[in-house]
């Protein structure tokens, strides 16, 4: 089978690969039909996550159809079209009994930090991705879902990590009546979790990047303000001055280690990997916030140190709230909106790139030309 | 600038908000939030089991020091090896995930796997391809210095570090071996 294959940082090709096997009595396999490139895995193309191994096959957003299935799976059949959430997760431990699906003890021999995701390291797991024609689903009684008739292939694939983890990323902000509401990041996921905010009762929402395109997406699609942070000298104090000088009641930082704004601090952590990544966002979500506020943090940071700026942190009694998505959670009530009307999340589906240009379609992402705001992987076979 | 108990910006009222925002409030109950409360017990995850029957482990597995058993599951890809993954053996034999040289011997691990990966694939029936494989051919097709230059990106400070960064080692790497070369010849 075909498969993107790593082959260092800045430096992906498709190659050959053997179709995966059934491993585990409750593994199913997957003929992808679509994928996506996630922002997560641009920590991964650049180098940021330790142990992401040469040969490995990225891609943790992707759904398809069940091609054969483990002897103990009970609730999948071949030929099923179905969408997989980005953690795998045993349905069964400690934290998984508790909801933490995105936190499983019983998947990730490498890390107890981490639970485990497809594609991304064996920091994570260690296991193949879906931006192939083929991927191994374990526990496929437990995470993946049967995508209904009435909901589209591109809605479903969003499903599988950046629109659940926006939606998320709004929940874990405490967003009350009409709080004002500061996204850092105006990609997919800070997106999402803009127009999720409205949701939640958010009575302001401003949104925060320096690509002028996905500032308009910020105000077209998630109907937010918006401040452009090359464009002032000063984003917090701008920011602070926005919100009657108090700072903003909820914040979500949707940008994650690769951030912009301190020449420095990028130069430090996401070119010499001096520091788990670039601390910048986080800081400026943690100086936005008011006293007493909420900072939600879905962007992704390496297991080294970051300087972030704790004491600030502390001293104003912030709640910082913070995970990877508990994907399949978010599903039921995700649905009911897009069935409501209340938003067309593969508005933001912007590039469809062949599996074989998947190394163009890496580096559009990564370098956000064209107006890019997520790319879809398309597997020949599909 | 009214330091009183009142909030400083009033927002707009209900009924502004539902006529702009489609949606707006449909989730203001906690109880129609799937993530609230973050742990709960009363979720059906669909597991049939107490605990997952293991998986085989075929090839020997490294593992976290703070497992102290081998997953039910595991990934089964790219198996540790060459000097990279003596590299890895050792941070995951050693060091706890609590241990900074953990991490950096990861860190290094992967350096030495990408140099140590490049140089096999020069034995191989498909070379590592530096132009191909950085696909900047997107430069062309996708409007590189349109949607960059002149549109308040503050990125393009440092882009020019990118091509230095992943061409720098070839580079180096050729200027040796054009050096090595002619030292053998000239002999
Ligand atoms: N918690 C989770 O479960 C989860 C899931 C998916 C993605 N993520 C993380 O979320 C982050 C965003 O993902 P994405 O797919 O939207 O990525 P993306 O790369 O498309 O978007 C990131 C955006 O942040 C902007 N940005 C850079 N520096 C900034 C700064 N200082 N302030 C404000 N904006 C800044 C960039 O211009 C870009 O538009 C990543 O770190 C990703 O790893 C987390
Ligand atoms: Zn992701
Ligand atoms: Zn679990």
């Amino acid at each position: 089978m075909k498969a993107m294959e790593y082959r260092g940082p800045y430096k992906v090709r498709v190659t050959e690969k053997d179709i995966p096997r059934i491993e585990h009595p409750n593994d199913a396999i997957i003929r992808v039909t679509m994928a996506a490139i996630c922002g997560s895995d641009l920590h991964l193309y650049h180098g940021l996550m330790p142990d992401t191994r040469v040969g490995s096959t990225f891609g943790h957003e992707f759904i398809g159809i069940v091609e054969e299935v483990g002897s103990s799976v009970q609730n999948l059949h071949p030929g099923q079209r179905v969408m997989v959430p980005f953690n795998i997760y045993c349905g069964s431990c400690f934290f998984c009994a508790r909801g933490l699906y995105s936190n499983c003890h019983n998947v990730n021999p490498n890390a107890t930090a981490v639970g485990g995701i497809y594609g991304y390291s064996h920091t994570c797991g260690g296991y193949d991705g879906g931006q192939s024609e083929f991927v191994r689903v374990p526990f496929a009684d437990v995470g993946p879902g049967v995508i209904p008739d009435d909901i589209s292939d591109e809605d479903a694939l969003l499903m599988t990590d950046a629109l659940s983890t926006g939606y998320f990323g709004a929940q874990l902000a405490d967003i009350e009546e009409g709080d004002t509401v500061v996204v850092f990041g105006a990609g997919p996921v800070g997106l999402f979790a803009a127009r999720s905010a409205w949701f939640m009762g958010a009575g302001r929402v401003i949104v925060v990047d320096h690509l002028d395109y996905r500032l308009q997406r910020a105000r077209d699609f998630a109907l937010a303000e918006t401040v452009h942070f090359g464009e002032v000298d000063d984003v917090v104090l701008r920011l602070k001055r926005l919100t009657g000088g108090l700072g903003a009641d909820r914040v979500i930082e949707a940008v994650g280690a690769e951030a912009d704004g301190s020449l420095l601090q990028h130069i430090a952590g996401v070119k010499l990997k001096l520091q788990g990544g670039s601390p910048v966002a986080l800081n400026w979500a943690i100086d936005v916030a008011r006293k007493g506020g909420t900072v939600s943090v879905l962007g992704a940071y390496g297991p080294v140190q970051s300087a972030v700026k704790f004491g600030d942190a502390m001293n104003k009694g912030l709640t910082l709230r913070m995970n990877q998505a508990p994907v399949k959670r978010q599903w039921p009530r995700l649905m009911e909106h897009i069935r409501a009307g209340h938003f067309r999340p593969s508005e933001l589906l912007t590039h469809r790139f062949p599996l074989e240009h998947i190394a163009e379609g890496y580096h559009v992402f990564s370098s956000k030309l064209d107006d890019i705001i997520k790319p879809v992987i398309i597997p020949a076979a599909a | 600038m009214p330091y009183t108990a009142d909030a400083p910006v009033t927002p707009p009222t209900r009924d502004e908000l539902r006529a702009r925002v489609p949606g707006w409030g449909a989730d203001l109950d906690p109880a129609d939030r799937p993530a609230f409360p973050r742990e709960r017990r009363d979720l059906d995850s669909g597991a049939h089991w107490v605990l997952p029957e293991q998986q085989p482990e075929l090839a020997p597995r490294e593992r976290s020091l703070e497992h102290e058993r081998l997953t039910p599951v595991f990934g089964t890809a790219q198996p540790v090896k060459g000097a990279s993954g003596l590299l890895k053996k050792l941070a995951y034999a050693r060091f706890s995930e609590g241990k900074a040289a953990h991490w950096l011997l990861l860190v290094a691990s992967d350096r030495v796997d990408a140099i140590e990966s490049h140089l096999a694939s020069f034995g191989s029936l498909r070379p590592d391809q530096p132009v191909t494989q950085t696909g900047v051919r997107g430069e062309l097709t996708h409007h590189g210095w349109r949607s960059r230059v002149g549109r308040g990106r503050v990125d393009v400070k440092h882009t020019w570090i990118d091509p230095i960064l992943v061409a720098g080692p070839w580079v180096l790497a050729g200027a040796l071996a054009v050096a090595a070369t002619r030292k053998a010849v000239s002999r």
